[in-house]
């Protein structure tokens, strides 16, 4: 038996939530005012928390690295949000949201929780409203929705391009009220080094003042962790250049379990690496794929001739274009989900047919698009015998109203017009859908310790939705943890101010102190960044999109190897006590190097392909299916939480039994 | 290609600062302006003498955070982007490139190109919001129509990513472009007006106190916006206050 309690409340599906709500404890509001909250990143979910939380009455400290709460990556989520609002009339239900959610996960994630997120999404969107998020309006002054893939409804909210940033930008505003009313310390330029515990429970942090160097101590009743995903463990990404997993590792390292850190999100759209000197993927959004086609040269040669510049791909007939997508699945066509589109153009680009002077890459068309949309236009403004220019120039015209600042954000990278010549696309790492284990209530292992959207594991399963992370980030924090955080603290009403003139944060300190100063007293052979890329390439070629036992094995071998090379050689200039982004890197990457050991193990423990996570051994074997991702739910419908034991590879697994009472498990089947 | 860097290196806050020259070749067209910065560090850190430190993180033009002055002009050459999405195919071999922080009183250099912004959240503290609770029992989002021109000019407003290019853009240092934006958002929604006249006082006055020099009407803010937010938005602001003045 596990040691792990989910503490799903009892009942039917649909009331644990309500049932839960009533039945917590909650602290009086004068009490309030004698609790601290402690909320470590400053995103969509530490944002949202660290405002409610302070609305309440609680005092709230936020820390952020950026210069401000507004920068987080949040910012840059472009699609949208999803709310079973059912605005639409189209047959959307909170159970519908709930079971894509399920679905969509490969049925690795706790139903009582998912429940939760589809039954809140509503509140999030009259909330936003409230607050004054400009959403996209139709004529008739409602809110506009659209649709995003493997849904059959058209459910999610967006404001152009930029939804993450709209939202984000409520949630600092709801930041900013409580900063002016006193009710929220906000830290900028703050990075937490680690979690201080006092008799077992999360009792306070470290931090760094990245300005001045000063190390700090900070005391609260509880600690929110809401510092994000660890994608940048694969070096380049779609996420910031800071963004890290620094808190969640240190608070793994005192006793946090880590969940599912295999399952990783590698977008499908994104913009091909150009170089050596590449420092970040720009993901093109997936609406793209609504009216882009996906595909590679039939011929090998071909593949090469365009590789060497010496042919365009326009130049190529139809008949010598491979369309996989279409030809592989064709019920789904160029709409299958992220974990499947990406597989397949990894698949042709291994094979030889990719593009671009890399290889690393396959071509999404617009022509057929253009030509589709122009004859629609021509043939509505009463133009019946159109010429071909005309209707390019039409179809252009209407593409170009649909995704003009994709293509102009391209244009400026690619240095290509994706107008007249194929977009040139490839898959990168964008989301991790594992993160620490968390209770019902958003608890880690350690009491008193809570993580709260992308930092923690618990509603994506094993592949996430498009539209599904900005509504968790947020659910999380306005509508979850503020609820459940009451339960924990109503026991703390008496306790009074946390001293931090405590043995626990000497410790602490001083641990902090001596890692910084091992840090900066390598032998000085190498930069951080060298590290950094050569644990990405690791990442990639032996955890990345397709992963078996053999390189599972020896990417082990090889994070262990880089992590005793980095602590020997690692170069970091300057000093520790002044304003030195090298040596935040380096603390960064030093936290990647170990979990990029567990990461692998727990893929090389997970011999089922589910989601994100595709095991070669793991595939179906014969029919229709054959070669196509195969789940082993018999064997491995649970959540893998590890237990820090010194060396990530030695962690201890623990498992959580995933129980569907409400979903009957089916295979996903795009064809 | 082979280029000659001409950047602004000071120690702290305090200590005097200095154009220092750094040649660099080898960069190529594709890359983007942080990752030939990048190149140069790189370079720095083996030869053993300390990085350029610059603000930087999303690099994909949403974050805010650059905030590199390029040859005279916030985010350089090119118009509606940030310093991370410009590239150095925008340059040619052989050029000098200068490259200093965006130049305020109200924004005072932290290290070498980096720069405090602090003022900028403390205008939006002093009332960039609507006062509402996180409850969860507002009313349902679409109990309130909102015309669509209304709806996509407060979104236009709402796309600043508060860098500060307008400021440093402005010969006076102003922080109108900013504020106003924030002001628009919320003035052209009407879940916005019932504080809109305690909201714009308290927002230019806190602007005020923070030390940004005044409006102009030069222009040159909106033309070095990487987000394109329209000097409207100042008229719109400038009309609002007038109201709340006389309002007292």
């Amino acid at each position: 038996m596990s040691i792990l309690d989910s503490k799903i409340p009892e009942g039917p599906l649909a009331d644990k939530w309500t049932k839960h709500k009533n039945e917590i404890n909650l602290v009086n509001p004068a009490n309030k005012r004698n609790i601290d909250i402690i909320v470590v990143g400053t995103g969509l979910a530490g944002g949202s928390a660290a405002a409610t939380l302070a609305e309440l009455g609680y005092n709230v400290k936020t820390f952020c690295y950026q210069d401000s709460p507004r920068r987080a990556h949040s910012i840059a989520a472009q699609g949208g949000i999803n709310a079973a609002k059912n605005y639409q009339g189209d047959g959307d239900s909170v159970y519908r949201l709930f079971y894509d959610t399920v679905k969509g996960g490969d049925y690795r994630s706790r139903e009582a929780n998912v429940h939760r997120l589809a039954e809140v999404s509503t509140n999030i969107i009259d909330q936003c409203v409230a607050q004054g998020v400009p959403f996209a309006r139709e004529y008739g002054g409602l809110l506009d929705n659209r649709s995003f893939g493997g849904v059959l409804v058209s459910r999610t909210f967006y404001a152009k391009g930029q939804t993450g940033q709209q939202l984000l930008l409520g949630a600092y505003s709801a930041m900013n009220r409580q900063i002016n009313r006193g009710k929220i310390k906000s830290h900028t330029r703050h990075e937490m080094l680690d979690i201080v515990k006092i008799d077992g429970k999360a009792r306070g942090i470290i931090a760094r003042n990245l300005v001045t160097g000063e190390i700090e101590r900070h005391s609260a009743h509880a600690v929110v962790l809401a510092s994000g995903g660890y994608g940048n463990l694969f070096y380049l990404s779609t996420y910031a250049m800071g963004s890290n997993v620094t808190a969640t590792w240190k608070a793994h390292r005192r006793g946090a379990y880590f969940a599912n850190p295999c399952y990783t999100q590698i977008h499908p759209t994104c913009i091909p690496v150009s170089g050596d000197h590449q420092s970040k993927l720009t993901l093109m959004s997936e609406s793209l794929r609504n009216d882009g086609r996906i595909w590679v040269p039939k011929r090998k040669e071909d593949a090469e001739a365009i590789r060497a510049g010496k042919l365009k791909p326009t130049q190529l007939a139809e008949e010598e274009r491979d369309y996989y997508l279409e030809r592989r699945y064709p019920a789904f066509g160029n709409l299958v989900p992220r974990d499947v589109a990406s597989r397949a153009a990894k698949e042709r680009c291994d094979a030889g047919f990719g593009v671009n002077k890399t290889g690393e890459a396959v071509y999404l068309d617009f022509a057929a698009a253009i030509q589709r949309y122009g004859t629609e236009k021509a043939y509505t403004s009463g133009n019946s015998n159109p010429t071909k220019e005309e209707v390019t120039k039409l179809g252009t015209d209407v593409v170009e109203a649909k995704y003009g600042n994709l293509f102009q954000m391209y244009e400026k990278i690619v240095d290509e017009n994706p107008y007249e010549t194929p977009m040139m696309i490839y898959p990168a790492v964008h989301y991790a859908m594992g993160g620490l284990w968390v209770d019902y209530n958003l608890q880690t292992t350690i009491p008193g310790c809570y993580a709260a959207g992308e930092a923690n594991f618990s509603d994506h399963g094993a592949n996430r939705l498009g539209a599904s992370a900005l509504m968790q980030g947020l659910a999380d924090g306005y509508f979850v943890l503020p609820y459940t955080i009451g339960d924990y603290l109503s026991n703390d009403i008496l306790t009074g101010k946390i001293p931090t003139d405590t043995p626990e944060f000497d410790e602490a300190e001083n641990q902090v102190k001596e890692h910084i100063q091992k840090l900066m007293s390598g032998s000085g052979t190498h930069s951080v960044d060298y590290y950094h890329k050569k644990l990405g390439k690791i990442m990639w070629n032996k955890c990345g999109m397709s992963r078996n036992e053999k390189e599972l094995k020896e990417a082990i071998e090889e994070i262990t190897a880089l992590r005793e090379d980095f602590w020997k050689n690692v170069k970091v200039p300057g000093t520790s006590d002044t304003m030195n982004p090298e040596l935040e890197k380096a603390g960064r990457v030093a936290d990647f190097l170990e979990l990029g050991e567990l990461f692998a193990k727990d893929a090389l423990d997970r011999r089922e392909s589910c989601g994100g996570h595709f095991r070669e051994e793991s595939v179906e074997p014969s029919g229709e299916q054959k070669g196509e991702a195969l789940r082993d739910d018999e064997n491995y419908k649970y959540v893998a939480a590890w237990e820090y034991q010194g060396v990530p590879q030695k962690a201890k697994l623990h498992k959580e039994a995933l129980v569907f009472d409400n979903i009957e498990l089916k295979t996903r089947s795009y064809k | 290609m082979n280029l000659t860097l001409k950047i602004w290196r000071q120690k702290d806050a305090k200590s005097k600062g200095s154009m220092v020259n750094y040649p660099i070749s080898g960069i190529e067209d594709d890359m983007s302006f942080l990752e030939m910065m990048d190149v140069l560090n790189e370079e720095l850190i083996n030869k053993g003498e300390e990085p350029v430190v610059f603000d930087h993180d999303c690099r994909e033009g949403i974050c805010g955070s650059c905030s590199l002055q390029i040859n005279g002009q916030p985010h350089g050459p090119d118009r509606l982007i940030t310093a991370c999405q410009l590239h150095m195919r925008s340059f040619k071999d052989g050029d000098t490139i200068f490259i200093e922080p965006f130049r305020a009183k109200a924004f005072p250099v932290i290290k070498d190109l980096m720069i405090d912004r602090s003022a900028f959240d403390r205008i939006q503290q002093a009332g960039g919001y609507i006062s509402v609770n996180t409850s969860g029992n507002t009313v349902d989002a679409n109990a309130i129509p909102i015309e669509k021109e209304n709806a996509d000019d407060s979104f236009a407003a709402a796309t600043c990513i508060g860098c500060g290019a307008c400021v440093a853009a402005c010969k006076n240092a102003s922080a109108m472009l900013f504020t106003s934006a924030k002001v628009s958002q919320f003035a052209l929604l009407p879940q916005g007006q019932v504080e809109a006249t305690d909201r714009v006082m308290a927002m230019v006055n806190q602007m005020d106190e923070e030390g940004f020099g005044n409006c102009t009407n030069t222009g040159a803010c909106e033309i070095e916006c990487p987000k394109g937010i329209s000097l409207e938005n100042i008229a719109r602001m400038n009309r609002e206050y007038l109201a709340a003045s006389l309002k007292g």
